[in-house]
């Protein structure tokens, strides 16, 4: 009961302390709205695609070649960024600095892999609302993806400095809840564009 | 009175909607007139005469008092309900188009509407622009196209609207139960001249809506006077790009067609009647009649105008 | 600085850099000394930086209503115009292009940068005080939402004034919004400045959420919430989710229109329904968010008037969640004459008929509270008592059109005009009146006048109604919305000149609430902590509250903290004379989300200009895309990166890091 506690107090934590404090609510809100955003891309995909006469999707078969290894990439930079949180965790500098970096590296190269697909793709933005979908959709992806680059370098460049101790962190742990989102909605569109088209849709 | 109106209809469909527009009016007012009611009574008798600095003067009140929101539900669940089913009935009744309907293709435009009808034994089509004609006591099954923006389709005694939107077809059903011309309005914001972007459906009786459809299925007559020719002329070359008279090299699409023109009662979509100084005024000044038209002033000289109208005027 | 009043607890077998990992936050009483200390640590510092850089959230409340008043000003004068026009058939003061224009924007500018700002307004000065704390979770962010909402209004404004403002109604069909049939910048203003200014209402949303879950004093269990609270945060979440939907539909239609990309592009394999479908899925909720908190300053209002709890507190809770909830189903409402399958309209159409029922258990329960109650009748009653009358009326059309086959004839027609208009006044405009009538003695001191709210109501009030009361007629009489005139033979222009002379009436009762809202900052007479007797905990601040609200945190023992000897229901107790003293710097309290139990002391952000730096920067950005400058938007996205850089870069004083060593 509110009235005991205030009666025979108990010590509280005093700002953020290990990865609770106030902040991670913020990045939960922000997480929930970028989610939404990408949630109604992929509506417009699938009602456009269910709507316009097929064939709609200008590759049945799209090349996965470079796109699912270009995932892994992304999933195991989520395991560099893991990794390197759990490293904060104990102060261990030099670990959390090699996973932020192996991170950042991974991603920039993510990055590339995707700008060399869409360099190699046969259409551009302005082909049909299948290719401007295609490219909006992964184009927005990659907005976060290099937005969630510069989160990444600011984490390194933070722990280098030394800021982040074993109860001070939670900047460090809503940067890597950044990262982890950014990579669990590459997932769903990956799925969205590079698998439905092998189930049939819109084929 | 009130040409656009739709407390009352003369249609299949309106015959169905209106009464239960008409409930859900009655309930609506019935609904506000009690609740208005209840809080000036509950006003009147309860109020405390003190001023605003003398609120902490009056004792709390604390009666429970839930109960009388579920009572209020209670009763109000009876006309929803009843209304919900009352509108799945209304939608199954008319939903499909009934009977053997006749088949008109509307194509909404910047600021009219083409409409097209075809012969089902010969294949043959006419085109008629802002007079749609239909049999009474007929279905009539409407294909509702767009040319650039979303319009919508709407004969206010007649039916609800439909939306025309471009990249699908749209297909609406009307029937006039009563001879009549029924006035109708596009009922979508589509640009400029929305305002006056107006038609006429007009039921005709079986016979002479025959008769109607035989005269818009001819091409025009041959013009008989020397003035009329050079109006042909002076039509063919300055309009024909946009406009089509069948039978005259004037083919163009982009206008209404006008191979009948003097049988239709309005031009303009609606906007003007079809008089010989309103036609002038039309011809010679479109943007100041209806600013914004895609039909651009013409720049026309007096004795042109004149061989023009003259021109214009034979085709019955 | 005298020193602070309990000691530093380190952490057991800690260092210096692990120093007040936690304490016990002392218990007391206030003192002179003590609020004299807080004054000085959370006092915005006077001078044109103190102006730009402050967080406190009252200022930031007072700046979001006087600037949506501002803006309510502007599009009504914009409507009046327009009745000018509409007062007789075939009138030419306006030309279709000027009239198409002036429709639209009002209908932007009422409902974005009116109605969901001057609620966004009011919650933020109010929330904090409430909830018995000291500010919101996030107060530089509640800076940005405001700079971010004037930048976004200035931006969209710039456009009308060059002539260019949104030409295609506020819902901006395609495919008229696309170049080819809009080549003017109408649309690009349109669509950029309502992704600037969502940006506004996401991070507004967040923060409502997270102090909504965070920031209440101890006792404050979630069924003690005032209902302002559960409309607000209903909203909120709302927002949060709905947002992106609008802000991707503009950007989509922005690309279309600027880079030949084909989403609604019949040509293309586009789909014109899409914007339909992306915009109603964000625009219903929508209207509810703009209702539902105002809904909740009636709930909170009117009881203080009729000297008794709210009847049916819970159920009118839970009718706010359900409300909305629903809310998010019933969409396609707005699209019933588009071609939709039956199946899917039937559905709908039972949805939008349902909805009614939680809707109406507010009315029902603001009915028996004046029934079961003593009311007094005063300005701020009378605006909250007038908006069950004219909710019920924007309700019943609601219902009518809420029927597929019925909403075919009066959709699109001024019925619907009608319609929104009872709901947007009647359940925002007139509690919103009602609220400043209430709250205006905390905000300032002063009371406003009686008489002339009075007057001013029952101006407002006729003019109203002889304004669109008929134009239920009107729209029954077959007259289309957004026309910019109509022919003499529809019969029409008696009943619309009755409409015009209404509205012209309305404006007077505007300018009576405004006249009295200004004589009042000045001439009031002071009003002291709680003039109306009311039982929330910001009336037992000084009027206006203190910049640090309350110099001992508060503890909750029932919803109504001020009522509690009075009305007997309890025996516990809110104690508002000793709570915890937190003075060591800029502190705030953080609670358990469910039942409000004290979880964490949090260091809060002093001042500063950086909120108001990222939304310069992004108005350097969004001009930049407007114009197609890409230097100028490139410069705008360095300004707000380097902004975001400084705000997030950890800071030992709000407790991101440790401190710095080799």
């Amino acid at each position: 009961m509110a009235e005991l506690a205030t009666a025979t107090p108990t010590p509280l934590p005093v700002g953020p302390v290990r990865d609770h404090g106030i902040g991670r609510g913020g990045m939960f809100a922000l997480i929930a709205s970028e989610a939404a955003l990408f949630g109604y891309l992929l509506f417009s995909y699938y009602y456009t695609g269910a709507s316009a006469p097929t064939p709609w999707v200008l590759e049945a078969h799209p090349a996965l070649k470079l796109a699912l290894p270009n995932t892994l990439i992304l999933l195991l930079s989520s395991v560099a960024i893991w990794f390197a949180e759990r490293a904060t965790r104990h102060e261990e500098r030099a670990k959390a600095l090699i996973g932020c970096g192996i991170a950042f590296v991974l991603g920039t190269i993510f990055v590339a892999v995707q700008m060399f697909e869409w360099k190699a793709k046969a259409y551009g933005l302005a082909k049909s609302s299948y290719a401007s979908l295609y490219y909006i959709t992964t184009g927005f992806h990659m907005a976060h993806v290099v937005v969630g680059l510069a989160v990444l370098a600011m984490l390194f460049v933070w722990t280098g400095l030394g800021y982040f101790t074993p109860t001070r962190r939670i900047v460090f742990t809503n940067g890597s809840y950044y990262w982890h989102f950014v990579d669990a909605i590459w997932l769903a569109v990956f799925t969205t564009y590079y698998i439905t088209p092998y189930l049939g849709f819109a084929t | 009175m009130h040409p656009l109106g739709y407390l009352s209809g003369s249609g299949a469909q309106t015959a169905s909607v209106v009464p239960l527009m008409r409930f859900m009016l009655i309930v609506s007012i019935v609904v506000t007139v009690v609740i208005v009611g209840l809080v000036i009574w509950a006003i009147m008798t309860k109020r405390e005469p003190v001023g605003p600095r003398s609120l902490r003067t009056i004792a709390l009140e604390h009666r429970d008092g839930v109960k009388w929101i579920w009572t209020g539900l209670a009763i109000s669940i009876v006309p929803l309900l009843a209304t919900a089913l009352w509108t799945v009935a209304v939608l199954a009744k008319t939903g499909s188009v009934p009977g053997a309907p006749l088949t008109v293709d509307i194509v909404a435009k910047r600021w009219w509407w083409d409409a097209q009808y075809s012969d089902g034994a010969t294949g043959e089509r006419f085109g008629v622009a802002n007079e749609i004609h239909i049999p009474v006591g007929r279905p009539v099954l409407l294909h509702l196209r767009s040319a650039d923006v979303i319009h919508s389709f709407w004969v206010p005694k007649l039916a609800g609207k439909t939306d025309v939107i471009p990249g699908q077809v749209n297909a609406m059903w009307i029937q006039a139960d009563a001879p009549g011309r029924y006035r109708g309005q596009c009922g979508e914001f589509c640009g400029a001249q929305h305002a006056h972007m107006a038609f006429y459906v007009v039921a005709d009786p079986p016979l002479q809506f025959a008769q109607w459809e035989r005269q818009q299925m001819q091409p025009a007559f041959p013009p008989a006077t020397v003035q009329a020719s050079a109006g042909l002329s002076y039509f063919t070359q300055h309009c024909g790009r946009c406009h089509s008279v069948r039978g005259t090299p004037a083919r163009g699409t982009f206008g209404p067609d006008l191979t009948h023109l003097m049988s239709r009662e309005t031009i303009a979509a609606g906007m003007l009647q079809n008089n010989p100084a309103a036609l002038s005024g039309w011809v010679e000044n479109a943007q100041i009649v209806k600013p914004g038209a895609l039909m651009p002033n013409q720049h026309i000289s007096g004795p042109d105008l004149t061989l023009l109208r003259a021109y214009l005027e034979t085709l019955r | 600085m005298s020193p602070p009043s309990a000691t530093a607890a380190v952490a057991p077998g800690g260092s210096n850099r692990e120093q007040s990992i936690r304490r016990t936050p002392t218990i007391g009483p206030s003192s002179n000394e003590l609020r004299e200390r807080l004054q000085r640590i959370w006092e915005t510092k006077p001078g044109l930086y103190g102006w730009l850089a402050t967080v406190d959230h009252k200022e930031i409340g007072i700046r979001y209503i006087v600037t949506a008043f501002v803006m309510l000003v502007i599009g009504g004068i914009e409507a009046l115009i327009m009745r000018v026009q509409l007062a007789g058939p075939e009138q030419t003061l306006l030309t279709p292009q000027q009239y198409n224009m002036l429709f639209s924007t009002h209908g932007v500018t009422m409902i974005f940068l009116y109605a969901s700002p001057i609620l966004s307004g009011f919650s933020n000065y109010l929330w904090p005080l409430l909830f018995g704390s000291r500010d919101m979770a996030f107060p530089r962010l509640n800076a940005l939402s405001y700079w971010i909402y004037l930048a976004a209004g200035i931006f969209m404004y710039a456009g009308v004034f060059v002539g260019a403002g949104p030409n295609d109604g506020w819902f901006n069909y395609v495919p008229y919004a696309q170049f080819r049939y809009d080549p003017g910048l109408n649309i690009d203003f349109y669509s950029l400045g309502m992704i600037f200014l969502g940006i506004s209402t996401s991070v507004g949303a967040a923060n409502f959420i997270v102090t909504l879950l965070r920031m209440r004093a101890p006792g404050m269990s979630i069924n003690r919430l005032p209902i302002i609270i559960w409309g607000t945060a209903t909203a909120s979440f709302a927002n949060l989710l709905i947002v992106p939907a609008v802000s991707l539909a503009f950007f989509l239609l922005w690309l279309d229109r600027q880079f030949h990309t084909q989403f609604f592009q019949v040509s293309g394999g586009g789909q014109p329904l899409l914007w339909q479908h992306l915009f109603w899925m964000f625009g219903h909720p929508w209207v509810y968010a703009i209702v539902l908190p105002a809904m909740g300053m009636v709930s909170d209002g009117l009881p203080v008037f009729c000297r008794r709890p709210l009847v049916g507190y819970a159920p009118v809770a839970l009718a706010t969640v359900a409300t909305m909830l629903l809310g998010f189903g019933v969409w396609v409402h707005h699209m019933f004459a588009t071609g939709l399958p039956g199946l899917s309209l039937a559905f709908f159409s039972a949805a939008s008929i349902l909805i009614a029922v939680p809707s109406a258990i507010s009315v029902f329960s603001w009915i028996a509270t004046i029934w079961l109650g003593r009311p007094v009748i005063t300005a701020a009653f009378l605006f909250f008592a007038s908006t069950i009358v004219l909710f019920v009326i924007g309700g019943v059309s609601g219902f009518m059109t809420a029927s597929v086959p019925v909403d075919w004839e009066l959709t699109d027609t001024y019925f619907v005009v009608a319609h929104l208009h009872y709901v947007l006044l009647g359940i925002n405009v007139f509690p919103v009146m009602g609220a400043t009538h209430f709250w205006f003695p905390k905000f300032t001191g002063r009371m406003m006048d009686e008489r002339l709210g009075r007057w001013s109501f029952w101006t407002t009030f006729t003019g109203f109604n002889v304004a669109f009361l008929p134009m239920h007629l009107t729209g029954l009489w077959g007259m289309p919305r957004r026309v910019y005139t109509y022919p003499v033979e529809m019969g029409l222009g008696p009943i619309n000149m009755v409409s015009t002379v209404g509205s012209f009436v309305l404006a007077i009762g505007f300018l009576l609430f405004f006249i009295n809202v200004l004589r009042s900052r000045t001439r009031g007479a002071p009003a002291g902590d709680n003039p109306w007797d009311a039982y929330t905990l910001e009336w037992s601040t000084s009027s206006p509250p203190p910049p640090y609200n309350f110099a001992v945190i508060p503890t909750v023992a029932s919803r109504h903290m001020l009522w509690e000897d009075q009305l007997g229901e309890t025996r516990e107790r809110s104690n508002l004379e000793e709570g915890f003293i937190l003075d060591h710097g800029k502190e705030a309290l953080a609670t358990s989300a469910l039942d409000a139990e004290p979880q964490r002391i949090l260091h809060m952000p002093d001042d500063t200009i950086i909120p108001f730096v990222l939304a310069a920067g992004m108005l350097v950005l969004f001009s930049g895309l407007l114009v197609r400058n890409w230097p100028i938007t490139a410069i705008g996205g360095l300004i707000c990166a380097a902004d975001l850089v400084a705000w997030f870069w950890p800071r030992i004083s709000l407790l991101e890091r440790g401190p710095a060593h080799g």
